[in-house]
């Protein structure tokens, strides 16, 4: 039974500004009604994150006119016009919680134990297995660099070989390593692996580390094991990371739940609704320096951290790891080379400046397809199933070469797709949101599309641990920003030849009835809230996902932006002549009013 | 928020500044408060440990994990000279035996009765960290190092590349607009910090490398010619142990830029004086930007300025840098802080400012989009 709540304070500690929102009971429904934002004071010269958090909370009891604080006390619990029955918070200061991982086999417990951190909201600065290609000296080597808040060591399945583990707590102990934070306390290292290996680790290690053991992430090759372990991840965080961060142990003191390292809110958020509203859904936050992509598929949830792939402080990786070609095909006007490079390398040294010029606003957001696209893909490798299992195979299984360790990532069975972060929250139209996720992932059949608003995810995510009615309501009615809904066939037609003709019948009693050729995109304005009944009939060779030729009816829900046909080709390949895709671009952007004239 | 705006670098003409030295690993810290160093007085050493060798010795004796204490000729905490035996069989026929040798000179740190394997570590590397600066000590931390306390000029670059630097200030550009050049850099800039103007392209900074300069201070480059100069892209602005050959500070930015006049002129003023200077560089998580000291040795000069503390915002007539397009690089005074929102032609509407440009023009600016000057 959920308590009894009617006033609920939630803010999200982040590496640059820590964000308050006040939650209140209207009725049968909670809504979200204030919100607030201070600068995050973990680094000098405050070096106590609980200034940011008050100094955001008084904003918020500026705008509401509730009166929050005593001093600097949080009131609790609600009385009239002051107080609140809940206060909880998240956190990602300090660059979140990084990890190292490692297992004996690179695709199987190595690959269990990054599940393992990326779900319980970590950043994974390597994985090692004891098949990983490096040497052990090269390892060890590795490992003494990086200083990481935390490490995590699994393999063997119980009952198994114990000599690979033991080797990795070998070189663990030789490495000797330092952690990132406070010079002179233990790193803690989790150890989830064969638990007959459990004597000898902690031989090992129990002298050189602060050494955690929990149950076997993966017992048997068949079956994965993840909550133990992120639940031990999340309590030595808060215990170990967050407690030496400045300022948290107050903090800890001040609210009503655990504190949550904001990926892992962000993540429970989306399990949640997708849970309850029995959809699969592809969650994205591209932020500054990271983009998280969450994912929700039969039921099973994943997450990956794209470290390096930002819009500000490794903007100039996402160039790396894209290529030139693939960043200046989305960008509709022909900047030389050299000026593309420049801007991109002069926004990595000025990461919290915002384009003034279209053409710079052109180029942040081909950035943006690319950034997306890039960690999309490094999800689509990690979201997969269990690989090395025994499975029953028929004759036409293995006619059809069916593996183990398929991606779970179906771009035609998912349902909804949100974005969020800077660009895409608050780009100038919203269609321009809609179109970078659209080029970036390129769903297949139909999709709804929605942004958050304000990026109050790990706000509601950490109240949903509370009160999950509470955090839905506001998830539905105030952090989500409805897009329309995307409908792409799939297949190649040629350019001008019919693609999809189809028939819908609006809210407000018309009927639309058209054809859409090969090579474009249209968008019909419905608003959110509302549906149109439509039937679809993608032409020979196109398929909504019903087969080829065949159609489909569907109810098109409305958003921002509309219901947009996208019959420009699934996969979606841009002309390679430049003057014929500078004018592609143009005329998609023409159709959609992507940009102001 | 209240205000929000992007902190400008330091152009000091006289700063007294604290530069914290800590070595890596605990070690020994060989200066006291009071000392007076130079740059390049050693202030604390520590050794690094050596690299580790594993050696599988059950593998190469054919024997399993749990014998092999039996077949070893040295243990846990023994020294072994390369070659030396570390493990053998003894069958009754020697001319079957089996030696494992020492692969290197270093001592047995562990021998493993589950995987089998011994690990060896080569001898520990002394690591001796330098004072970088002219100053004084003000503090020492116990077994990590000491805080150096200089009385200075200081110059703050937006990006740098390659480590700290040493050595006496010359020109290489006669004016802040000028691109420095391969023809300009003669032999005698060999040793020295060779302060440019607006820009130099990939052959001088080749040319820079082959006469041996220190480091090569300049208003821009391009983008290309880092990746040139690196051997790769560079992804994330954390820089500063990059083999360049030289230490690169960019005052600027990326591309053809002026270097700001007070900053070329300050750096002129000091045309054969001793410096250092750190291309080391760190965009976010404490924030670390690339510098020019030249210490002060007399009494002569500005009276020393305190280093900014927290400021309230922006006001009217406060000098500013724009830094992006498409005004990049111009220097302006800031005209009006306007309290609504503004339009900005990508059609967000932004905190804006109306910055007064050189030659009279007021245009409307984000806020985010300017830098402070600060003293």
């Amino acid at each position: 039974m959920p308590p009894d709540l009617d006033v609920i304070l939630a803010t999200d500690c982040g590496s640059t500004t820590t964000k308050a929102i006040l939650i209140e009971r209207r009725g049968a429904v909670y809504r979200q009604t204030v919100r607030g934002e201070a600068p995050t004071t973990v680094e000098a010269p405050f070096e106590d994150v609980t200034r940011g958090v008050l100094n955001a909370v008084q904003e918020v009891e500026e705008l509401s006119g509730r009166t929050l604080l005593d001093g600097e006390r949080i009131i609790t619990p609600a009385a009239g016009s002051s107080g609140v029955d809940l206060y909880v918070s998240t956190s990602s200061a300090g660059g979140g919680l990084q990890m190292m991982v490692a297992g004996v086999v690179k695709a199987m417990t190595a690959e269990s134990a990054q599940r393992c951190a990326l779900g319980a909201g970590a950043i994974v600065m390597d994985v090692l297995a004891s098949n990983d290609g490096r040497l052990g000296h090269e390892k060890i080597e590795r490992i003494r660099q990086l200083r990481p808040d935390m490490l995590l060591l699994s393999g063997g399945t119980d009952g198994g070989t114990v000599s690979h583990v033991v080797e990795l707590a070998e070189y663990i102990a030789a490495a000797d390593p330092r952690p990132r934070l406070g010079l002179g306390y233990r790193l803690p290292l989790i150890f989830a692996g064969n638990r007959d290996a459990v004597p000898e680790v902690e031989r090992i290690l129990k002298d050189r580390v602060g050494l955690e053991v929990t149950e076997n992430i993966r017992p048997v090759l068949e079956r994965e094991n993840l909550r133990p372990a992120r639940h031990k991840i999340h309590d030595l965080f808060l215990e170990h990371v967050m407690a030496q961060a400045p300022g948290y142990r107050k903090l800890m003191t001040w609210t009503g739940a655990p504190i949550m390292p904001t990926p892992a809110a962000v993540g429970l958020i989306m399990e949640t609704l997708a849970r309850r509203r029995g959809l699969h859904v592809i969650g994205v936050d591209i932020g500054g320096a990271t983009t998280d992509v969450f994912s929700v598929f039969d039921g099973v949830f994943n997450r990956t951290v794209s470290a390096n792939l930002g819009m500000s402080y490794s903007v100039s990786n996402v160039l790396v790891e894209a290529g030139l070609p693939a960043v200046a095909r989305w960008v509709p006007c022909g900047l030389p080379e050299g000026d593309l490079r420049n801007r991109i390398k002069n926004k990595m040294v000025r990461p919290t400046t915002i384009p003034q010029t279209l053409e710079d606003l052109h180029l942040e957001q081909a950035l943006a397809r690319e950034a997306l696209r890039l960690a999309l893909e490094q999800h689509r490798q990690l979201a997969v199933g269990l690989r090395g299992i025994q499975q029953d195979r028929t004759i036409s299984d293995a006619f059809a070469q069916v593996t183990t360790g398929q991606s779970l990532i179906d771009l035609l069975k998912v349902n909804l797709i949100i974005g969020s972060g800077g660009i895409l929250s608050h780009a100038p139209r919203r269609v321009q949101s809609l179109l970078m996720m659209l080029d970036a992932f390129q769903p297949l059949g139909i999709t709804q599309m929605a942004v958050d608003s304000i990026f109050m995810m790990p706000h509601l995510g950490v109240l949903s641990t509370v009160h999950e009615k509470a955090a839905l309501d506001v998830f539905e009615h105030d952090c989500l920003v409805p897009l329309g809904t995307a409908v792409a066939p799939i297949g190649q037609g040629r350019e001008g030849e019919p693609c999809l003709a189809y028939c819908m019948a609006m809210p407000d009693g018309r009927e639309v009835r058209d054809r859409i050729a090969a090579g474009e995109i249209r968008v019909h304005p419905l608003p959110a809230g509302e549906t149109a009944r439509a039937v679809l009939e993608p032409a020979r060779g196109m398929d909504l996902g019903a087969g080829r030729g065949r159609s489909v009816e569907a109810d098109l829900t409305g958003g921002a932006v509309g219901v947009v046909l996208d019959a420009r080709g699934r996969p979606l390949d841009l002309p390679a002549d430049d003057g014929r895709r500078i004018a592609a671009l143009k005329r998609w952007a023409a159709s959609l009013s992507l940009y102001p004239e | 928020m209240a205000h929000a705006y992007t902190p400008g670098l330091r152009v000091a003409e006289r700063a007294t500044l604290r530069r914290r030295r800590t070595l890596p690993i605990p070690g020994e810290v060989l200066v006291q408060v009071g000392d007076r160093v130079r740059s390049q007085t050693v202030v604390a050493r520590t050794h690094l440990p050596g690299k580790v060798h594993l050696v599988n010795v059950v593998n190469q004796l054919g024997i399993t994990a749990a014998e092999i204490r039996r077949f070893m000729k040295a243990g846990e905490g023994d020294r072994v000279e390369q070659g030396q035996s570390l493990a053998e069989n003894r069958p009754l026929i020697r001319w079957f035996q089996t030696r494992v040798p020492a692969p290197i000179t270093g001592t047995v740190e562990s021998v493993s009765e589950v995987t089998g394997q011994v690990l060896l570590r080569e001898p520990p590397q002394p690591l001796e960290l330098m004072a970088y600066v002219d100053g004084r000590v003000v503090e020492t931390i116990p077994g990590q190092g000491a805080t150096i306390e200089t009385d200075c000029a200081l110059v703050q670059g937006i990006f740098g590349a390659g480590g700290e630097a040493a050595g006496e200030i010359a020109m290489g550009a006669g004016g802040p607009d000028e691109a420095l050049t391969p023809g300009r850099m003669g032999a005698e800039l060999g040793g020295k910090i060779v302060v440019g103007g607006a820009y130099a392209d990939g052959a001088t900074l080749r040319r820079a490398a082959q006469i041996g300069v220190r480091a090569l201070v300049v208003g821009g480059i391009d983008a290309g010619d880092l990746t040139d100069l690196l051997g790769y892209d560079l992804g994330v602005a954390i820089t500063g142990t990059e083999p360049i050959g030289f230490t690169l500070i960019l005052t600027e930015g990326f591309g053809r830029i002026a270097m700001a006049q007070r900053t070329f002129d300050l750096l002129a003023r000091f045309r054969g004086q001793a410096a250092c200077c750190s291309g080391a560089t760190q965009i976010r998580a404490g924030v670390i930007r690339p510098e020019v000291i030249v210490p002060y040795t007399g009494a002569d000069g500005a009276a020393p300025v305190a280093a900014p503390g927290a400021r309230g915002g922006l006001a009217a007539g406060d000098p500013i840098r724009l830094i992006r397009e498409p005004y990049f690089g111009v220097m302006a005074t800031v005209a009006d802080l306007p309290h609504e929102l503004g339009k900005i032609p990508t059609e967000s509407s932004v905190r804006v400012l109306r910055a007064k440009l050189p030659d009279g023009t007021v245009v409307t600016v984000p806020r985010a989009n300017v830098e402070i000057i600060e003293t």
